[in-house]
């Protein structure tokens, strides 16, 4: 494939719209789903191409979101490239069904856009969903915009899908935030998609029935361990082609992607860790700071589900101080999900820096560039004292 | 065409007990259709029934009433006794027996 020979087309598009765009360049075979806020979009827009008869998807109009991933389990054993797309609510009713997909090997694409899971009832974005389903077995990509959104759907077809992974993969965007802005960005042509992404080779299928084979079988004390070992293979191997995948992308899109994206890390001090649409806002003060003479870097977390353990402690091995945003919480009252894996991952680093936990935005509270500010000025003081004066703060909760 | 993963080339349909994660069929999945026969099912049998054909008087009620196919009849329709392989020791054919003695169940373990 050409580096980038052909020019992208630019166009303005809300977070969902580019999810559907991406889903409708990818053409997948079956297509089940329910809607739910702020998903909903997603599959009404994908919808219309089939009704328009610009996609060859059988579109399966399900109950609830249970028999949405139930009958893309089926469709996905029966070897058809299949996807579907939820929020919140929606995802914890896949719960059961979550596990079956990854368990049973099926290289299924969701994008998750990402709402605070009731209750309190509440619509709004934050990563209570995707985050209560990390070990589900899935990989998670997380996006900052929707240009991250629609690159991440399409390199997921091919991470899902490549022999040696063969699990399915969350696509997560920030409900309303990214899901509902308008933006500019840039897309690939239909064909430049369908090459990249080829055909879906399935090894085993319900429908070969030339080879019969069993989905699903009881799979007692003797073989269940087993086949949960394969499972963490395939995330291993996750972690060799997540990046193969993006530098083939980049050759194509001209856009990187890796594990996690370093803004201003090299020189940097301290250092704040951000997941999602909340990153775009910490870059400026990042530039801010910077301009201030303040030696502040940002990390934001792209594949949090395999976790880059090696990658990451390398990325953390000069800096002298952590803030780690979660914008879910686990009430384990030891801190957010983010920031256990990091500072799990740090005990055997030889550069251990001082870490920090900053719950921030749940059920879309707006976090705003002073919040982050204050959050780098803790990192600044901790990296010179040594120690967060708080382990886990509450950022910008009414106290 | 169908690329077949190492784990997957299974030669025989029966996966030996010790095989590890490696060897196993991804996902569970079982490839190969009426592997039942491989497995024998009268290893769940506590107590195995004794033929003795000089005490049965071929009335074949055992056979009727065996809910598996476990009791064995020959050419002439002729009850011979027992497909242990396939026998789970349920006692229904000691039960139904009118005569005396043609059929005993005695623990495995005798």
């Amino acid at each position: 494939m050409n580096a980038a020979a052909e020019p992208q087309r630019r166009v303005a598009l809300t977070g969902n719209e580019a999810v559907s765009e991406a889903m409708r360049q990818i053409n997948p075979d079956v297509v089940a789903a329910y809607p739910i806020t702020p998903q909903t979009e997603i599959v009404q827009n994908f919808s219309n191409y089939v009704a328009d008869g610009e996609v060859d998807t059988h579109f399966v109009r399900v109950e609830s979101e249970h028999s949405a991933m139930s009958a893309v389990v089926g469709a996905s054993a029966g070897g058809a490239r299949s996807m579907t797309a939820t929020s919140a609510n929606g995802l914890a009713l896949m719960w059961e069904i979550l596990y079956i997909a990854s368990s049973t090997r099926l290289p299924v694409v969701m994008p998750v856009v990402n709402r605070a899971l009731s209750g309190p009832i509440n619509i709004h974005c934050d990563h209570s969903d995707s985050m209560g389903a990390r070990d589900a077995g899935w990989i998670q990509l997380y996006s900052e915009n929707s240009q991250e959104a629609y690159d991440n759907v399409i390199q997921a077809i091919r991470i899902a899908e490549h022999s040696d992974v063969r699990l399915p993969v969350m696509v997560c965007l920030d409900g309303f935030i990214i899901s509902h802005a308008l933006e500019n960005l840039q897309i690939l042509s239909d064909d430049q998609v369908k090459q990249f992404i080829g055909e879906l080779h399935t090894e085993h299928s319900l429908l070969d029935v030339d080879n019969p084979t069993t989905f699903g079988p009881l799979d007692l004390q003797n073989w269940y361990f087993e086949h949960k070992r394969q499972q963490v293979d395939g995330m291993e191997k996750a972690l060799e082609v997540i990046p193969q995948v993006g530098e083939e992308y980049a050759d194509l899109a001209g856009r990187k992607y890796g594990f996690f994206e370093e803004y201003a890390t090299e020189d940097a001090d301290a250092i704040v860790v951000v997941m999602g649409s909340t990153a775009g806002t910490a870059k400026d003060v990042v530039d801010a700071m910077r301009e201030e003479g303040h030696k502040v870097g940002l990390l934001k977390p792209r594949v949090f589900r395999p976790l880059p353990v090696k990658q990451l402690i390398g990325a953390f091995s000069n800096c002298k101080a952590l803030a780690i945003m979660d914008r879910s919480d686990t009430f384990s009252t030891a801190g957010g999900p983010i920031y256990h894996a990091l500072r799990h991952i740090l005990y055997d680093a030889e550069n251990r820096p001082a870490t920090g936990n900053y719950i921030y935005g749940l059920g879309g509270r707006d976090t705003k560039p002073e919040a982050i500010r204050s959050v780098f000025e803790d990192a600044i003081e901790a990296a010179d004292k040594g120690y967060f004066a708080r382990n886990i703060s509450y950022l910008g909760v009414r106290e | 065409m169908t690329e077949r993963k190492e784990a997957d080339r299974c030669q025989s349909t029966v996966i030996s007990p010790n095989a590890t994660w490696r060897e196993l069929p991804r996902g569970g999945l079982i490839l190969h259709g009426g592997n039942a026969r491989e497995y024998e099912t009268g290893d769940w049998r506590s107590n195995r029934p004794i033929y003795d054909s000089e005490q049965c008087v071929q009335c074949r009620l055992c056979w009727v009433y065996c809910p598996d196919s476990a009791v064995e009849v020959n050419e002439d329709g002729e009850v011979v006794g027992f497909n242990y392989k396939h026998c789970k020791g349920c006692g229904i054919c000691a039960a139904e027996c009118p005569s005396d003695g043609a059929i005993e169940m005695v623990p495995e373990e005798e």
